[in-house]
């Protein structure tokens, strides 16, 4: 009864979330169903998507093997974090914020300045007689983006569910005859399912999405689906098709999640982790 | 096994801050290139701040996030009192429209406000700078009011619902319980809360690229702009001051964490 | 002598469909000490948050000194509560949680002061104003929620469970304390509680409650000694619980045998519920017993020994201080005060019949230890 007055409290933040969320969404859909040209009903830029689906798989293919490689650099630097002492847990966990907080813009500057012909990894392989390797504006370098951006996002997650994890089931599997192999992939990889679920999700989103990195990293065969939606509205392309494309970005983002949700149901909230 | 662990650790640590030492390195460089060190200087620092249309962007993107994370924490935080206490449904409901923008990249968010901005704004209020500070400073309100929620609505399960009844049965107004008892439990959350809608807001440079106008731009923004053109030296300058400034930071609240804990832990023994 | 202070007429109360209540009807006298006993599930909790105020009756009315409560919010009530598991707020000191309602009141610092320092006296806290709540004991918490609700003042003080959390030892110490602070104060308490020793020994008055229905209202001696039914008797203390025929006033009939008893006023030839305590029986040889059976199992408790005994096939619970052996053959003798007549109810057949004793033992220690978790 007397609950009520409070649940009054959710009104405003319900109508502003629908008001600059829902009906934002609904905006894009009005711009991808609109002719750049004469503003007026059509389906054209849904037929011009065809044309970009090689770009979205690509997007798709970089993020999926970024997240990936995240995943494998990343279980055992999480692994090792939960492992040690609280203080330096404490420490460690700081150290894999920190990058988190500063300028993804002028980090990923810094690796064009080591990766470029003359940059400093390339003097150094000159040291050693070796090269200059062309390491910028590949394909490589793409990925080492987005793996270098986004390895905190998962390493974070990961963290999280493996630091959570009972010391006591670790003793149960030995009692139970596992070996150290056995004990990790019976019972601890399990168990940290979520965070590795909710890992993958935070480096494939962003990395999916992004239109830095491959400019300043990629060369002409590396562009991304993010690349083709900023060009059409900051260079002035077009708009309408950019909105149609946000809304094909949209939804497969929707439906990676919702896969990845699936495999972890049972498991813990997916907020709990990422939050 | 442990020790191979160690060593990858140690070498995925150097991964990520490698980039920043080359920043920092190249702040104190005469040269202006990344890759070569010419000789050790401080005048980008002198021009950082002589020239103080840099520190103006860091003050207007401290401006922005400063009212954005405060906003959204306020507002949140009501919000998440109401949703609490609303039946499954539309708690559902609610929780499914915070996690659209957590969930949603932020090309996406940034693009679809703009165009609602510039919708509303030339097509139906027929204005031609359709985007300004008070359409980024909603921007960043939207996408920080799910880091609150998130951080909020758990405190508020957690917490014990017979202090609210101790407080009620003691003489409180279910106002005077909410702040007498109710926000020192959930605390914790709107803090965290706060400080991560903060650091969001700070940071954010994809959606701020596609709703800011004209008129105030924050500074990721304007970095993005100068790694088109040549960039200046005091911008590295300002991100090792940055670096310094957030690195004391996370530091003093991890010793304040710690001793917290500390003290807690022999209060029990006691 | 003393007036009533609450009255609940017709109380019900509704979860999603399901009745908690039913139809409660009760008096609370002023400086009363009553307690609701009951199992987990009885309603007992839901009863006392209505009185609290933290619940709104489905229907029926409470009543308090003459006026219908029922829409006062909880902080307009002349009552407080001591929560189950104290609810002392961990941000506030020792003093401040005291001080707290006190300070809502808005009474001038030195008025607060003193009624503070007044009832962590009381409550043997003087010393401790200014100690973090999580450097508590658990008894030294209790305490203080026993303060922090009693230094306003209220008509009324409920209290939900609140020795549950503490041991055994504690809690038998809080229990004298309880009562010499009820005494003390003259305030009426509102007791809920599962456990019968505890109503037992600290009420005026027990209200046994099950299934969201009143079973018994009376002085502990009256709820102990004549029982309603079978529900009564056998949540209170043990019981042997056997059918048998008031043949007519003072006459009862059971197993075969015409036995004197004490009661009257049952319909002749009335099935009837006999209830006969373990430590009302009078062991003696078998040669003189009213009726013989064989020893089947034997229990040290202490005090005594908890023998069963078959008689015919049904397994009594015979408490004694002297030794069976089992498979010796005993005889009992009944004197007519030892045998209770209880009106079948919709309870008979389900107690008071010992053959599963052990596991119904291990049954009751498990629920014991869920509860003081």
């Amino acid at each position: 009864m007397r609950k009520n007055n409070s649940v009054l409290l959710s009104t405003p933040y319900i109508v502003w979330m629908v008001v600059f969320t829902l009906i934002p969404l609904g905006v894009v859909g009005y711009y991808a169903l609109t002719d750049p040209a004469t503003g007026e009903f059509s389906l054209r830029n849904l037929r011009e998507l065809g044309m970009y689906l090689p770009v979205l798989w690509q997007s798709v293919a970089y993020s999926l093997v970024s997240a990936f490689i995240c995943l494998l650099l990343g279980y055992p630097v999480a692994y090792y974090i939960a492992h040690t002492s609280e203080v330096a847990q404490k420490f460690l966990y700081m150290l894999v914020m920190l990058p988190m907080c500063m300028s993804f813009l002028l980090r990923t500057l810094a690796w064009v300045g080591l990766l470029q012909d003359t940059g400093l990894i390339n003097q150094l392989l000159g040291l050693v007689g070796i090269g200059p390797l062309r390491l910028i504006r590949t394909p490589g370098a793409v990925v080492l983006g987005m793996v270098y951006n986004y390895l905190p996002y998962m390493i974070l997650p990961l963290y999280s569910t493996i630091v959570k994890i009972d010391g006591r089931l670790i003793e149960a599997a030995e009692d139970l005859g596992c070996n150290g192999l056995q004990v990790f992939s019976r019972v601890v990889l399990p168990l940290s399912a979520p965070g590795i679920l909710s890992g993958i999700t935070m480096v494939f989103v962003p990395a999916v999405s992004t239109f830095y990195i491959s400019q300043k990293l990629g060369g002409t065969d590396t562009i991304l689906i993010g690349d083709v939606i900023e060009r059409q509205f900051k260079q002035g392309n077009n708009p309408n098709l950019g909105a149609a494309l946000s809304l094909v970005l949209m939804l497969l983002v929707f439906v990676c999640t919702g896969i990845m949700n699936r495999f972890g149901e049972g498991g813990d909230s997916k907020g709990g982790v990422i939050v | 096994m442990k020790k191979a662990n160690r060593i990858l650790t140690a070498l995925i640590f150097v991964f990520l801050y490698i980039p920043m030492a080359v920043l920092i390195i190249a702040s104190f460089n005469t040269g202006k290139n990344l890759s070569h060190f010419d000789g050790f200087t401080l005048r980008q620092y002198v021009r950082l701040f002589q020239d103080d249309s840099l520190l103006r962007l860091l003050g207007n993107s401290l401006v922005l996030s400063v009212l954005a994370s405060f906003i959204a924490t306020v507002f949140g935080t009501v919000a998440s009192v109401g949703i609490h206490s609303l039946n499954p449904r539309m708690r559902k409901l609610a929780m499914t429209l915070t996690d659209i923008p957590m969930t949603n990249p932020d090309i996406v968010t940034g693009i679809s406000l703009s165009l609602l901005f510039v919708f509303v704004g030339s097509k139906m209020l027929g204005r031609r700078d359709s985007l300004t500070f008070w359409t980024l400073l909603i921007a960043h309100i939207t996408f920080n009011l799910p880091y609150v929620i998130l951080n909020v609505m758990p405190k508020l399960a957690q917490q014990d619902a017979a202090l609210r009844d101790a407080a009620m049965d003691l003489g409180c107004t279910p106002l005077q319980s909410f702040f007498k008892v109710t926000l020192y439990e959930i605390m914790p959350g709107i803090v965290s809360g706060a400080i991560m809608a903060f650091t969001m807001s700070l940071d954010d440079f994809v959606i701020s690229y596609f709703v800011s106008g004209m008129d105030f731009v924050p500074l990721p923004v304007e970095i993005y702009s100068y790694t088109k053109k040549p960039i200046a030296p005091k911008v590295y300058a300002m991100f090792t001051l940055l670096f310094l400034l957030i690195f004391l930071l996370m530091v003093t609240m991890n010793l304040m964490q710690l001793r917290s804990e500390r003290k807690k832990v022999k209060g029990r023994a006691l | 002598m003393s007036k009533e202070l609450i009255r609940l007429q017709d109380l019900t109360m509704e979860f999603e469909g399901e009745r908690v209540l039913d139809a409660i009807n009760l008096y609370f006298n002023d400086h009363e000490f009553l307690t609701l006993l009951g199992p987990s599930g009885c309603g007992k909790t839901t009863t006392l948050r209505i009185i609290g105020g933290f619940l709104t009756p489905t229907s029926g009315t409470v009543t308090f000194d003459g006026q219908i409560i029922n829409d006062v919010p909880p902080y307009k009530r002349q009552i407080n509560t001591v929560f189950q598991r104290y609810a002392l707020f961990p941000h506030l000191d020792v003093y401040d949680n005291v001080a707290f309602g006190l300070k809502l009141q808005k009474l001038p610092k030195d008025e607060i002061d003193r009624r503070v320092t007044e009832m962590l006296e009381t409550v043997s806290l003087r010393g401790y104003e200014n100690r973090r709540i999580d450097n508590l004991s658990g008894g030294q918490q209790q305490r203080v929620a026993i303060a922090r609700a009693l230094v306003n003042r209220p008509k009324v003080l409920l209290l939900d469970e609140p020795l549950a959390a503490l041991d055994l030892r504690l809690r038998k110490d809080m229990q004298n304390e309880l009562k010499r602070i009820q005494q003390a104060t003259g305030i009426t308490f509102i007791y809920v509680t599962h456990d019968q020793e505890e109503a037992l020994s600290m009420s005026d008055t027990v209200v046994v409650m099950d299934k969201g229905r009143i079973q018994q209202i009376g002085r502990p001696e009256d709820i102990y000694n004549e029982p309603k039914n079978a529900f009564v008797a056998d949540f209170i203390g043990e019981s042997n619980i056997l059918d048998g025929v008031m043949l007519s006033d003072y006459k009862v009939r059971f197993f075969g045998r015409v036995f004197d008893c004490v009661d009257a006023g049952f319909a002749p030839n009335e099935p009837v519920d006999v209830v006969i305590r373990p430590e009302d029986i009078d062991i003696v040889e078998s040669a003189q017993g009213h009726l013989t059976g064989t020893v089947t199992s034997i229990t040290f408790k202490g005090l005594n020994y908890d023998i069963i005994v078959d008689f015919r096939g049904f397994k009594w619970l015979i408490q004694t201080t002297d030794f069976h052996g089992v498979g010796s053959t005993i005889g009992i003798r009944l004197n007519p005060e030892d045998i209770h007549i209880m009106h079948k109810s919709e309870y008979s057949g389900m107690f008071g019949d010992y053959s599963s004793y052990s596991a119904e033992y291990d049954e009751l220690t498990e629920d014991a230890g869920d509860e003081e978790e």
